[in-house]
């Protein structure tokens, strides 16, 4: 399977990331080689395997539902490169 | 006095219990070494205050006979951990200035037991790399000199473009450098295709990746969260499980953690290897392979053989499989954690027209370009209509990769060895030119052991025919790295230690 140039800037918009028009085929090939160097996959029976979920057998462990942390709405906006009394500032969303 | 950076940290310790010299010479004369060997650019950020004041506290707990296990003792850490109140960047433009206001549970239980933090070390970004060569600081310097390369040659190439000088292999690059170049006693490093063991072997240095589960990944910055793992790398198999003791341990901060005693894995070193079975996986000799890796490999089986060791052959046959499958698994998990780069809450932001474009702008400066091919790739293999194509079979074929190892260990076998590398260091940029997949090739004997959660231990088996130092890699079973230790320094002890010459 490879990919086409539309699908690569498809890809981009999915990954929320802009890819300049110049760019494009460099990427689509790159993505292709690996794409390419994956296709042997599709030699392997994996009918009845089971997807791999967690590879430690181990239950995933639960804890009490209470709040064990929080109140720290100072630390948590600190690295924030835009922020006003504890909010993240964003442009206009909502018009 | 001695040289004090030339001391192994198990060396290190006796002084300092013996108080023969005190913590804070200790770190001073590894801060000195750090600022004559800025040209390598293994640290991306020193603490040198912090540094002398956790060694003078040290000092004092030495003093009152209240030492902890690593008391005073200097060490380098990745700029993968977070750390409180210094800058934690992951080498990617997209964090900036990040400062966390938390530590990483793996750096909270080195400073518990008295470590004494250098600084920040220079990764790949994101820690995705074989060479350090995509971090946002720049390529690390390997201390080891290029074949038939005179001290001089080097020095000009440092001031110069670095071209033909060797990388330090990655992502874990800076680690390995500094642990190499005695600019520090120990490193953190993670792995999660191989970012431990590939540049321990590139350096000559002793690396382990501990069991998945074995340390915990809270505030250790995400890239692929089922197959990262913390672990150390220094200049001996001892000091590295000693480094280890102190970084394992369940956290329940990470539900991943496993809820199992850490042993003292110092105990382990010069156990007996005498009766332990080791297999030798017939896929592992790869099409291509160097002659002089197939003679480090024989010569690795022939030393564990003369402690008392079974050689035996063993068969994983999806071996050739785990390298594809991990270019799936890994980045379909870096496109979900990275996604938390958004210019809003932390780090770098673009400002854009609106969220959208601000994302996107945000995205397309912050991050480099593997990472962003990376995140491409996985979002792609995630999308509707290619899911089961791709990340469902990879999980499957994870799946077979991993009973492999179990049919093997349910056999006897107690662990397995292989070559770290399929080469020794190679120049940098030697490899900007080739695609991607050449670069990623140097993971293809290490990765098998993410897939599998396993633990691998690689450390120095010998040299190429040009003197570079190659390494050895023992797989064991899970939650038994102390075997590893144990053959490791049964190694360790007939090939010898790599000691790089001060050059720069």
């Amino acid at each position: 399977m490879s990919v086409d140039a539309a699908t690569v800037r498809r890809i981009a918009r999915l990954s929320r990331i802009e890819l300049p028009e110049q760019d494009v085929p460099v990427m689509q090939d790159e993505i292709n080689a690996i794409l390419g160097f994956v296709e042997q996959l599709g030699e392997v029976n994996v009918e009845g395997v089971e997807p791999m979920t967690s590879v430690t057998p181990m239950a995933l462990k639960m804890r009490d539902d209470v709040v064990t942390d929080g109140e720290k709405a100072g630390k948590v906006t600190a690295n924030a490169p835009q922020s006003e009394d504890h909010y993240f500032l964003v442009p206009k969303v909502v018009e | 006095m001695t040289d004090l950076t030339q001391l192994t940290l198990t060396e290190a310790r006796k002084g300092l219990a013996g108080k023969q010299f005190t913590a804070v010479e200790l770190a001073e004369a590894h801060l000195a070494a750090i600022e004559a060997a800025r040209a390598l650019n293994a640290y991306v950020l020193e603490t040198p205050e912090q540094a002398l004041a956790m060694a003078k506290a040290a000092d004092a707990r030495l003093q009152r006979g209240e030492a902890g296990r690593l008391e005073g003792i200097p060490i380098g850490v990745k700029d993968l951990f977070a750390t409180e109140g210094v800058r934690t960047t992951a080498s990617s433009r997209i964090l900036g200035n990040f400062v966390p206001t938390y530590e990483s549970t793996v750096t909270s239980q080195l400073w518990r037991d008295g470590a004494v933090m250098l600084g920040k070390l220079n990764n790949d970004e994101f820690a995705m790399g074989s060479s350090n060569e995509t971090s946002a600081f720049g390529p690390v310097v390997n201390p080891i000199l290029p074949a038939n390369w005179s001290a001089e040659k080097a020095r000009a190439a440092l001031s110069g473009d670095k071209k033909g000088l060797l990388v330090p292999g990655g992502s874990s690059g800076g680690s390995s450098a500094a642990v190499a170049a005695h600019l520090c006693l120990g490193a953190t490093a993670t792995d999660t295709g191989g970012s431990i063991r590939q540049p321990a072997a590139f350096t000559g240095t002793v690396g382990i990746k501990p069991t998945y589960g074995r340390c915990s990944r809270w505030g250790i910055v995400a890239f692929a969260s089922s197959l990262d793992q913390a672990g150390p790398i220094a200049r001996t198999v001892r000091d590295c499980a000693a480094l280890m003791t102190s970084m394992a341990g369940h956290d329940p901060k990470d539900s991943t953690s496993v809820d199992l005693p850490v042993p003292d894995f110092e105990a382990a070193v010069g156990q007996s290897v005498a009766g332990k079975t080791i297999g030798i996986p017939k896929e592992y000799r790869v099409e291509g392979m160097p002659a002089e890796i197939e003679a480090l490999w024989k010569k690795g089986a022939d030393m564990l053989r003369a402690a008392g060791a079974r050689i035996v052959d063993v068969s994983l046959p999806h071996t050739k499989y785990a390298l594809p499958a991990y270019y799936i698994v890994a980045p379909a998990e870096a496109s979900s954690n990275l996604a938390r780069y958004d210019g809003v809450r932390y780090g770098l932001r673009v400002p854009g027209k609106d969220i959208t474009d601000l994302y996107e702008q945000t995205r397309a400066q912050g991050f480099g370009r593997e990472v962003k091919r990376r995140i491409m790739i996985g979002t792609y293999v995630l999308s509707a209509g290619y899911y089961d194509a791709y990340y469902l079979r990879a999980q499957k074929i994870r799946t077979l990769i991993k009973k492999d190892f179990e049919d093997v260990y349910a056999s006897g076998v107690d662990a397995i060895l292989t070559p770290a590398t399929p080469s020794a260091a190679f120049g940098i940029a030697e490899m900007a030119d080739a695609d991607p997949v050449q670069m990623y090739l140097n993971d293809i004997f290490t990765v098998t052991v993410n897939m599998a959660g396993l633990p691998g231990l690689a450390l120095p088996g010998g040299t190429d025919a040009a003197g570079l130092p190659l390494g050895l890699q023992l797989i064991g079973r899970p939650f038994d790295e102390e075997t590893l230790f144990s053959l490791g320094a049964v190694i360790e002890e007939q090939a010898g230690r790599v000691t790089a010459a001060r050059w720069w």
